[in-house]
């Protein structure tokens, strides 16, 4: 057991826990912080992505002993904003969700792809998102729904 | 806001859950989190076919157990189609994974420690993994097929493989249970909560009342939360009989992979009739399903796969056969199409391969075979309702360039393809399921505030329902959306309205649903408590012998045109898909938005089958463990795509619906693979079409 003091959306957070605990676990089951999913436990699928000083990371693979000192967002955290909102109605618009269970993680490949390229082509979009695996929609409208935030959040990123 | 549905219903309103999942606040199960809550993890066999000689457990802590075979109340078979299936292995074992029992506790690393200090003595049978043990056969015929044969000018036969496909739905099988007082209560990832009461009930040997199922946000289900949970439920079922807190049993994702059911790989054998003219008189097949270790759902899954034996063509004379063998590996089960990806896939090559062996155009060919309205099915039904095939194939062909592209493509030195398929889907239950077996049953409630609440067991496992069905029951009653009410089923509320599959929500609950709605507003009573409910009734001119596979399989048939183009690399073979057109006739859709998202998902998932997902195993080990040796397309895999909806309304269906989340899956796989052959120009005879497979075919002339 260790403490790891670190800031979390916003907030500054200590967590007395194992440094090599999965990272997942501490936002899920130590804070209740269950936007972030778990879909294969191995950084393939995405779904556990958060906002790592400003880059997606995949939580399952990081040991809570890295997060020392650093900033953290997660869905939780990112929802109080406006670039969350406007990233919310492109996707409902869009038709972006369906099962919604890789759709946070989106969200987040979304912020973390905008805020490095508020412009991002078709390409961009497709290869900013391709970390994080859907089944349900055949990725498209997903496309679609980034595309449209970055229109209808001109000047946000 | 109030919102009323007074245009077009197919007019896209925005869906009514995706708020909730966008922020990540919408209770999937593994989220929930209860006082006191155990975990449990399942003891499994590690060897394809033994007997269980012993099993030794380690000494358990305070408060951890292991939940046996022997603590089962009643029968040790989990309860579905074909009862063969037990929640736990008896005296032997035969599947790598099968489970053996639980292993249950407060802290989840330590059962997993506990549950590796199991050991097990085996004595080891020799396994089975090939085609020799047949357990499920059907055969059907239509007219005369031999005297065809006997009569042809000449005779083609070919043999058609498909491999595995695993769902890989983002959220693995999950459920919680607890008790509430005599009730075991179990809230899970699912597609049929009566499917799951009705097994629990039988492994508890328990009264209607003291099982209650609920369903929570499902992640993704594509058919492989048909039949598997009743299993899992069952074990959790039993466990929850051992303590008085509640239990979660959450799926790793390699547990998953290596486990759960899977589409099945299947050989098709087709023999065609030509006379002289070159039409095709008659048509001869074996269908041939790995079921794995168990039959669980593989005979249903065999029976539609032969259904669609001519596919969208009118044959005269037809025999069809079919066999379920039984493997030692994973069950195969339910998946999204059940038994028509494979034929649809066999029967579209083997149309085109008649017509390149005889010489002919394949437009030209497969155009002259088309089904008319009128026609009779492969069982000898009736084609009753209007059919608009020639329409979209020429909005098909026009959309996509189809024969310049094709034209252009046999000049060039690239190797650029383009291929098209045409296809149909049975809707709903075959044959008398729906009344017979299902017997589905819908309810409305209306309370004293004028809220009117849906009551049926019908799952949103993304494909919307939980958004088409309030804005069916709002469209018919007039009312705004918000007044009308769907929560996730909960089995102590809602009738059995059957299970959530074979493309059947919104055409049969769906239809259910409205003629309910049309009695509530005649008998409409402000501010009163009113409940109606309506019960399937078949249609009068429906007949059909099980027992022969005779006469109308299915009430009705959704229809697609799918073209691919596809440009393969000629360092790697890599297939790339550049272009995806499609033309559904769907009926009428419910939310042409929502309709969107079921044609684009079912697609791609649909192309990975035919040219990217493989799957296998080693001695009955499946070697593709996780989302890193199993690839599924990524966004930078899937192309644009246009996709056109013609509406053709089926009289019996809400506002003329059909079945739509199969249809979009089943074409998609022969359209890559005649778009790979077209720009190789090589037979393709076997899916997934992987760049090795594409290389041998290359190679080998
Ligand atoms: S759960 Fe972390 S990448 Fe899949
Ligand atoms: S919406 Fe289901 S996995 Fe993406």
């Amino acid at each position: 057991m260790a403490e790891v003091t670190f800031t979390l959306n916003g907030e500054r957070t200590t967590v007395d826990a194992p440094l090599n605990m999965r990272f997942l676990d501490v936002l899920r089951v130590k804070k209740n912080l269950t936007g972030q999913k778990e879909g294969c436990g191995e950084g393939e699928c995405g779904a556990c992505a958060i906002l790592l000083d400003g880059h997606i990371v995949n939580s399952c693979l990081l040991p809570l002993g890295s997060v020392s000192g650093r900033d953290v967002v997660t869905i939780e955290g990112f929802k109080q904003t406006e670039r969350f909102r406007t990233i919310q109605e492109a996707f409902v618009h869009e038709g972006a969700v369906q099962c919604g269970i890789c759709t946070p993680g989106m969200v987040i490949a979304a912020e973390s792809l905008l805020r490095h390229n508020p412009r991002p082509t078709d390409e961009e979009i497709r290869i900013g998102l391709s970390g994080n695996l859907c089944r349900c929609t055949g990725y498209n409208m997903i496309v679609a729904a980034v595309k449209r935030a970055t229109k209808r959040g001109e000047g946000l990123w | 806001m109030t919102m009323r549905i007074k245009e077009d219903i197919s007019k896209a309103i925005d869906k009514v859950d995706s708020r909730e999942k966008i922020d990540g606040s919408a209770p999937f199960t593994a989220d929930i989190q209860l006082e006191g809550m155990l975990h449990a993890r399942t003891f499994r066999a590690s060897v394809p076919k033994a007997l269980i000689k012993d099993i030794r457990l380690p000494e358990l802590p305070e408060g951890y157990f292991a939940v046996t075979r022997e603590d089962i109340p009643g029968k040790n078979i989990v309860k579905m189609i074909y009862e063969d299936w037990p929640v736990f292995a008896e005296k032997e074992v035969n599947h790598i994974g099968e489970p053996i029992l639980l292993l249950v506790g407060p802290d989840k690393e330590k059962v997993q420690d506990l549950l590796e200090a199991i050991e097990i003595d085996y004595e080891e049978k020799k396994p089975v993994f090939d085609f020799t043990e047949s357990v499920v056969d059907f055969s059907f015929a239509k007219n005369d097929a031999d005297t065809a044969f006997r009569e042809a000018e000449k005779t083609i036969e070919k043999v058609y493989e498909t491999g595995y496909q695993e769902q890989a739905y983002i959220e693995p099988q999950a459920f919680v249970g607890y008790k509430e007082g005599d009730t075991t209560t179990l809230v899970g990832s699912i597609q049929c909560p009566y499917y799951v009461k009705n097994a629990v009930m039988e492994t508890l040997a328990a009264g209607e009342n003291e099982v209650r199922v609920i369903q929570a946000p499902v992640g993704g289900a594509f058919g492989g939360k048909e039949e598997f949970p009743s299993l899992t439920a069952c074990q959790l079922a039993v466990a929850l009989q051992k303590t008085d807190r509640p239990i979660k049993l959450v799926y790793d994702r390699e547990e998953d992979m290596e486990v759960t059911t899977k589409r099945h790989p299947a050989k098709v054998k087709m023999e065609a009739a030509i006379d002289k003219t070159g039409r095709i008189t008659g048509m001869r097949s074996h269908v041939a399903l790995d079921g794995g270790a168990y039959i669980g759902l593989s005979g249903v899954v065999l029976s539609r796969g032969m259904l669609a034996v001519t596919n969208a063509y009118t044959i005269e004379n037809v025999a069809v056969k079919g066999d379920v063998f039984r493997t030692n590996t994973v069950p195969n089960g339910a998946f999204r199409g059940f038994g028509a990806p494979q034929m649809i896939f066999s029967i579209e090559m083997f149309i085109h391969h008649i017509a390149q062996d005889l010489g002919l155009d394949t437009y030209d060919f497969r155009r002259r075979h088309l089904v008319k309205q009128g026609d009779r099915t492969a069982t000898a039904g009736l084609y009753r309702d209007p059919i608009i095939l020639p329409e979209m194939i020429e909005k098909a062909v026009e959309m996509s360039d189809y024969h310049e592209k094709k034209k252009a493509f046999a000049e060039s030195d690239e190797w650029k393809g383009i291929g098209m398929s045409f296809f149909f889907h049975g809707c709903g239950f075959t044959g008398s399921g729906e009344s017979d077996i299902i017997k589905a049953q819908v309810k409305l409630r209306k309370d004293e505030e004028d809220n009117v609440h849906i009551l049926v067991a019908a799952v949103d496992m993304g494909q919307g329902p939980k958004t088409t069905f309030r804005k069916l029951v709002a469209k018919v009653l007039d009312i705004p959306l918000e007044k009308v009410v769907f929560n996730y089923p909960d089995t102590r509320y809602v009738p059995d309205s059957g299970p959530t599959v074979a493309s059947r929500t919104m055409m049969v609950v769906g239809g259910l649903l409205a003629r309910a709605a049309k009695r509530l507003g005649e008998e409409w009573e402000e501010s009163s408590e009113q409940v109606v409910v309506e019960q399937y009734k078949q249609p009068e001119y429906i007949e059909w012998d099980e027992e022969k596979m005779q006469g109308d399989a299915y009430p009705a048939y959704s229809w697609g045109v799918n073209v691919v183009e596809v440009e393969i690399s000629k360092a790697t073979y890599e297939p790339t898909i550049k272009n995806v057109w499609s033309v559904y006739d769907l009926g009428k859709a419910i939310d042409e938005r929502i309709v969107l998202g079921q044609i684009e998902g079912g697609q791609v998932q649909g192309l990975a089958y035919g040219y990217q997902e493989v799957m296998g195993h080693n001695n009955g080990r499946i070697m593709q463990k996780n989302l890193t040796d199993y690839i599924i397309p990524t966004a930078v895999d899937v192309p644009k795509m246009k996709s056109l909806v013609m509406d053709n309304p089926y009289p019996l269906g809400p506002y003329g619906a059909k079945g739509v989340g199969e249809l979009t899956l089943v074409g998609a796989a022969p359209a890559v693979a005649l778009a790979i052959e077209d720009a190789i120009g090589r037979q393709i005879k076997k899916i997934p079409a992987t760049p090795e497979y594409i290389m041998e075919l290359i190679r080998n002339g």
